[in-house]
Formats: C-alpha cells, sequence, structure tokens
C-alpha cells in the first residue's frame, strides 16, 4: 500500500494532542457520569458557555484565554453546584432522575445552545493569543502550538484531578460516594455535600477546556453537539469514573479521529466517536480498565 | 371503550377537523395544522417509550430526518405515492429503531440515551455525505399544485394534511391501545422498576425492543411526508433543534403517562409556536429558547404534566 509515512506520523501526533485535549473535555463528564451517575449531557453546552467567556474577555480587553479560564473557575463552580442543588432536590430526591433529570440536562443544554445563539449569532467565532500561528519543527514532525498548547494544559489539568481524587482527603470521599452512598452515610459523612463538590468540580473542569476549545477551533453555539458523542464515547470506552482509562480512551479516539479525517475528509470524524460507541457498548459495556 | 370504538371517534374528530378547516378557507390553516398534527405524532411516538417504558430517546431528530430522506431517496429512485413513502420511512426509521435498541437496551438506562443523542449526529453526517440525497446543498422536490384522487381535485397541502390526520388518529389509536393492554402494563413495569420486573418474568429486552421499533418507525411516518411539504429539504432543517426538544417537550408538559398528555402537549405547544412565529413573527431561535426554558420549569414543578396537574386537583376537590 501506497502511505505517505510523513502523513502517517503527523497524523498521529496530532492525533495525540487532540486526544490530551478530548482528556480535558471528558474530565469533567468523568466525574459527573462515571463516579456520580449524573448523567450530565449538557456538560459540552458548558464547555462552549467558557469558550464565549473566554471569546468574550479576549476580544474586549485582549487578556489570554487560558488565564481568564482559570479566573472563572470559581464562577463555574458556583454554577455547578447550583445546578446539582436544582437537580438534587427536584429529581434526585424523588428518585425520578432517570427520565425527568435527563430531560433536565437536555433542557440546559437547549437553553445555554439558544441563549448563546441569541447573544452572539451563529457565526464562527475565534480569539487570538500568541501562540496561535507559530508551529515546531522536530525532523518530520509538525507541531503547532495551537495543539500544543492546549494538550499540555489539558494534561496538567487532567494530572491535577488524578491527583485530587486519590491523595486528598476530598478527592477520597468523592470516590467513596461513587461506590457507595449509604455506606457513607452511615460513618456520618453529608453525601449530598460531597457530590455537591464534585459536580462543580466537573462543571469547573468546563470552563478550562473550553477556553482550550476555541483556541483549537474557532467556534459557534452548535458545535458542543459534536463533542456530546465523543464524550460519552470516551467516558464509556475507557470504563466509568476510571481516570486514566478516560486518558487512553481519549488519547485513542483522538488518533483515530485524526487519522479518518486526513485519510477520508474531516466531515466524516463525527461518525468515528459514535462507532467507538456502539462498538464498545456492544461488546465491552465496562470499557477498556472498568471496574 | 374499546380501540375500534376510539378509533371511530379519533376519525370522527378528525372529519370534524377537517369539516372545519374547510369552512374556514384559509390556506394557512393547512400549513399550521400540518406541522401541529407532525408534533402530535412525533410527540405521541416519543410517549410510547418515554412516557410508558421511561427510556429517553434524544435523537427524534434523526428518525424523523431519517423518514424525510428516504423520501428523498425514493423519489429519485422510483417515485412512489405520499402515503406508500410513509411505509418505506416507517421500515427504515424501524429498523434503525431497533439496530439502536438491540445494541443500548441490555444496558443501563442512560447508555440509550446517549446513544440516540449521538445517533442524531452520525446520521447527519452520513447525509451531509451523501451527494446522492444532496448532501450538504439538500434536494429540491417540486410540490405538485393539486392532487386527482378518483374525480376529485385536491389541493396538494390539504392532501399532506389530511394524511397527516389520519397518521395521528392511527398513532394515538396505537398508543391508547397499548396503554390498555398487557403490552402497556408491560412497559409500565419496565418504567417503575425494571430489575423487579424482570425478576417477576417480564420479557423486558423484548418489550422495550417492540417500544424502540414502534416508536422510531411513526417518527419516519411522521418525517415521510415532509420534503413534499417544504418543496426543499436541507439537513439543517431535517435535523432541525425543534424536533428533538419538541418531542420531548410536548410529552413532558401535557403528561407523559397516558395518550391524552402529548396529545395537549403538542396542541398547546404546536399551537402556540405557530402563533408566535405568524403573528409576532418570533425566530426559531426564540421559540427554542421559550420551549426549552417550559420544559425545565415543568420538569422541575410538575412532574406529570398538565394531565397530572388536573388529576391532583381533582383528588383535592374530592377530598374537601
Amino acid at each position: 500500500m501506497d502511505i505517505s509515512w510523513d502523513l502517517l506520523i503527523n497524523a498521529i501526533t496530532a492525533g495525540l494532542l487532540l486526544g490530551g485535549f478530548y482528556a480535558a473535555v471528558t474530565a469533567g463528564v468523568s466525574i459527573s457520569f462515571g463516579m456520580l451517575d449524573i448523567v450530565n449531557i449538557a456538560h459540552p453546552a458548558f464547555i462552549i458557555l467558557g469558550s464565549y467567556i473566554a471569546y468574550f474577555f479576549n476580544i474586549n480587553f485582549g487578556i489570554d484565554p487560558i488565564i481568564v479560564s482559570i479566573v472563572a473557575l470559581p464562577a463555574f463552580y458556583a454554577l455547578g453546584a447550583l445546578v446539582y442543588q436544582v437537580y438534587y432536590v427536584s429529581f434526585e430526591k424523588r428518585g425520578q432522575e432517570s427520565l425527568r433529570g435527563l430531560a433536565f440536562f437536555f433542557g440546559l443544554l437547549f437553553v445555554t445552545e439558544v441563549g448563546l445563539i441569541l447573544v452572539f449569532g451563529v457565526d464562527y467565532r475565534y480569539v487570538e493569543a500568541a501562540y496561535i500561528g507559530p508551529s515546531i519543527h522536530l525532523g518530520l514532525i509538525e507541531l503547532p502550538l495551537r495543539m500544543l498548547v492546549p494538550c499540555v494544559v489539558a494534561l496538567a489539568m487532567f494530572a491535577a484531578l488524578q491527583l485530587f481524587v486519590t491523595r486528598t482527603f476530598l478527592g477520597r470521599a468523592i470516590m467513596a460516594v461513587s461506590q457507595d452512598q449509604l455506606a457513607l452515610q452511615l460513618m456520618a459523612a453529608d453525601p449530598i455535600r460531597i457530590k455537591r463538590i464534585a459536580f462543580g468540580l466537573s462543571i469547573a473542569t468546563a470552563s478550562i477546556a473550553g477556553a482550550l476549545l476555541i483556541i483549537i477551533q474557532p467556534i459557534e453555539p452548535s458545535v458542543g453537539r459534536d463533542y456530546i458523542g465523543r464524550v460519552f464515547a470516551i467516558c464509556v470506552l475507557g470504563g466509568l469514573g476510571s481516570m486514566p482509562g478516560t486518558l487512553i480512551a481519549a488519547f485513542l479516539l483522538g488518533v483515530v479521529e485524526s487519522l479518518t479525517s486526513t485519510f477520508y475528509g474531516p466531515s466524516w470524524s463525527p461518525a468515528v466517536a459514535f462507532g467507538f460507541l456502539l462498538l464498545t457498548l456492544a461488546f465491552r459495556p465496562a470499557g477498556l480498565l472498568g471496574r | 371503550m374499546n380501540a375500534a370504538k376510539f378509533a371511530l371517534i379519533a376519525f370522527f374528530v378528525g372529519l370534524l377537523v377537517l369539516a372545519f378547516a374547510h369552512w374556514l378557507k384559509i390556506d394557512y390553516f393547512f400549513f399550521a395544522g400540518y406541522t401541529i398534527l407532525q408534533f402530535t405524532v412525533l410527540a405521541t411516538a416519543w410517549n410510547i417509550l418515554g412516557g410508558y417504558c421511561g427510556y429517553v430517546n434524544f435523537g427524534s431528530a434523526a428518525f424523523f430526518a431519517l423518514g424525510a430522506y428516504s423520501s428523498v431517496f425514493m423519489h429519485k429512485v422510483y417515485p412512489l405515492p405520499v402515503p406508500a413513502l410513509m411505509l418505506v420511512g416507517a421500515v427504515v426509521s424501524g429498523i434503525v429503531g431497533f439496530g439502536m435498541g438491540y445494541l443500548t437496551l441490555r444496558l443501563r438506562g442512560a447508555f440509550f440515551a446517549i446513544a440516540t443523542l449521538a445517533l442524531a449526529v452520525v446520521l447527519q453526517t452520513l447525509v451531509v455525505n451523501w451527494d446522492f440525497v444532496g448532501g450538504s446543498r439538500g434536494a429540491y422536490i417540486i410540490r405538485p399544485e393539486t392532487i386527482d384522487i378518483g374525480s376529485l381535485q385536491v389541493n396538494y397541502i390539504e392532501y399532506l394534511f389530511v394524511l397527516m390526520l389520519v397518521l395521528a388518529a392511527i398513532v394515538l389509536t396505537t398508543a391508547r391501545t397499548i396503554e390498555r393492554s398487557q403490552l402497556g402494563f408491560g412497559f409500565a413495569t419496565i418504567r417503575d422498576d425494571e430489575m423487579a420486573a424482570e425478576a417477576s418474568g417480564v420479557p423486558t429486552l423484548r418489550l422495550k425492543l417492540i417500544a424502540t421499533t414502534l416508536s422510531g418507525a411513526f417518527m419516519g411516518m411522521a418525517g415521510a411526508p415532509f420534503p413534499y411539504y417544504i418543496g426543499y429539504l436541507q439537513p439543517s432543517s431535517a435535523f432541525g433543534l425543534e424536533y428533538a426538544v419538541n418531542s420531548i417537550a410536548m410529552p413532558m408538559i401535557g403528561g407523559t403517562t397516558t395518550w391524552i398528555g402529548p396529545l395537549i402537549g403538542s396542541l398547546l405547544l404546536g399551537t402556540a409556536q405557530q402563533y408566535t412565529t405568524a403573528y409576532i413573527s418570533l425566530g426559531t431561535g426564540v421559540n427554542v429558547l421559550i420551549v426549552g426554558v417550559i420544559l425545565i420549569v415543568f420538569v422541575i414543578i410538575a412532574p406529570n404534566g398538565l394531565v397530572g396537574l388536573v388529576q391532583e386537583w381533582l383528588r383535592k376537590r374530592r377530598k374537601s
């Protein structure tokens, strides 16, 4: 077969960079869906919200999008805690989370998306920063900084989350909630409080992921929907609630998507995630590193 | 009241609506009425799976578009009359519904919901890349002005309206029949406690597959006449936001446990949306936003929809 090695290596590199970014996008869902069992399908909408906040401050005040997203973390955390509180009082407490809880998040997804359309319009928006444009060359390999910087930031965030979950008291409490909520209650801990913190954290990751997204590609409000399939495919493929599994799955999906768009055209790449999702659900629903 | 009687009544009500429309002599009524009835079909079809079994389908737009695009495909390959196209759409969407259900329904409920959400994105990708049915540019279907039925010459929009009216009557009758049959009781056990149902010997997987197939098929039927209705079918209009959000919001607002809930929800929301677009010319964006907000408010404060509110009110009145 006649494959250009040059192209192949670069496609794989681009895929790995993309995968690092996907890990950041999925981290939040890995917490909410994987650990807390909250099917937050509105997560990509929160990511797009993060992108627009980064865009707004970048264009009007010239602040770096990543710095904006870090400053916005507490606001996103508070938003997440609020959403969880509403979700808990309205659905989880009454045991109606399966049907109405999903509809609730679906409504949030739409309201956020359409709200952004009404405010910013459907034009593609992008940010300006020094690292958008230039690339580093390593022999055959080309590393565009607009992919490399998000990948590094994403991996740093992912590592911080993993350390938090495994090494700190609060992080372990979150793991405990995901394993056995009743047992935690018997230990006189308040699972609702811990879940609120964890959900706030998961939404907070959307702030950073959103800033990274708008660095990588120009966005418009409905871009979020392309990420729903990806995010859940990665989360399920990695194994629910497993952070290392999520990371591996993110890299895998990034590489396969990159290869697909290099050799078959970018318009096919949304279908890849879906294929992954269906295959995983059909053959190994527990995921790669599932419990 | 048995199913046959109900079907007869539904048919009769349909005739009344038609007679009323004729008496009004406004062509716009058929245009608007078609859209509202289309939502009635979508909402009721969604409710067969969502309301009766408790499995959320976010991909209504995908099933609807499958029906619409199978019509476009048939139009290019071998033109058929619209009722036949509706059957084709039903078969295609039903098969996809079955396949999706088979792959994801053996797992927890959330996986099915996520898969349907992704299905819409993927099918849209396929359609955009498939030039035969128009690709991203869309496909034109010239709608005839009139159609001859026997010796009668009928306005084409009115013809489509009547077809949708008949379909709505069929879907409502089916939903009501299911609700009162053993099948419906099986669905309700799945909704209330799937584990317990399974333990008591309810064939849950088979029942769920029946529900997804049926629900998908009806959505496909609703989509099949759509290209003839709008004349120019684009991926973005066939997979439009309004189908996904409305087909969930309408049953949720009306009430999900009975057939009348989606009917009330679709008539109310459908009419309201027609009104806001036609008279105060709100864009689709604001419309969808309003529907989304109403959906959130209703799932939080009125979990059983309008039907639930009325039932509660009646119960309170009886007590006092």
